[in-house]
């Protein structure tokens, strides 16, 4: 919609005080978007790759094995495990769960907390593996 | 397709509502987050138990049965659920009606272009000849 400039607008962003709901909220759409444009494009690339044989996945292994592939798949995992929490976190304040202020936070810092922890442990394992 | 209808009786009969269509595209984003909270803990559990992530072991995992229907449920789910949200944050944020216009419709090419590629190359690993 067009923005009319002589209306009055509801407050916004800048008056509210930054808190963690607001953190995973952004977080939610920008792992969503990430996921959505780069994760699954690097879905496809790797089925392609799968399907096409040995040499065209050893370029992708190679690509994905990388220092810069490994910090896109780290970076993909984390959004994953961001967007995957917080997600379950939306679809139960959608039944109208979790409302008040001091769980809303703790729910909200938990999914940070947690989509770190797991990139960690399953990097942790996979790196090992390799290596 | 319809997954359900958010409106209320008088809420159709005075034609309200912002798009008369949002509810069935934010009952389709909960549900398909759903099926990709099944779909993508079986993906990442088969990530895990394979013995191998090379190409010949994961050839065989999409060859059978097991391994490539989960998949094509996956593809077709995510790229629908991405699709959906990168709507959301498009409608959002882009206030030009025209930008806005060509940039989902961009977005729906893609996820199209996507799965398609990503579906065709399950089919070659079901269909075609053993690696």
């Amino acid at each position: 919609m067009a923005a009319v400039p002589d209306r009055p607008i509801s407050p916004h962003l800048t008056i509210w005080r930054w808190g963690p709901g607001m953190t995973v909220s952004i977080l939610h759409r920008i792992t969503g978007a990430g996921l959505s444009i780069v994760g699954l494009g690097v879905l496809t690339w790797w089925l392609m790759a799968i399907a096409s044989g040995q040499d065209a996945y050893a370029t992708f292994a190679k690509i994905a094995g990388h220092w810069f592939g490994i910090i896109v798949l780290v970076g993909l995992t984390w959004a994953f495990f961001q967007h995957l929490f917080s997600g379950i976190r939306h679809l139960l304040t959608d039944t109208g769960m979790g409302f008040e202020l001091k769980a809303n936070n703790a729910g909200a810092v938990l999914t940070i907390v947690g989509s770190i922890a797991v990139t960690i442990v399953l990097w942790a394992y996979w790196l090992g593996a390799f290596q | 397709m319809s997954l359900g209808d958010s409106a209320t009786p008088l809420g159709k009969v005075k034609g309200l509502g912002s798009a008369r269509e949002g509810g069935e595209h934010w009952l389709t984003e909960r549900v398909t987050s759903v099926a990709l909270l099944l779909l993508g803990t079986w993906l990442l559990a088969s990530l895990l138990f394979l013995p191998k992530l090379d190409q010949r072991t994961l050839f065989e995992w999409l060859r059978s049965p097991s391994g490539a229907v989960p998949m094509a449920l996956f593809v077709v789910t995510a790229f629908r659920h991405g699709v959906d949200g990168l709507k959301v944050a498009v409608d959002d944020y882009v206030e030009n009606e025209a930008s806005r216009w060509a940039l989902n419709t961009f977005f729906l090419f893609l996820a199209f272009a996507g799965a398609s590629l990503s579906l065709f190359a399950l089919g070659r690993i079901a269909f075609g000849a053993a690696a």
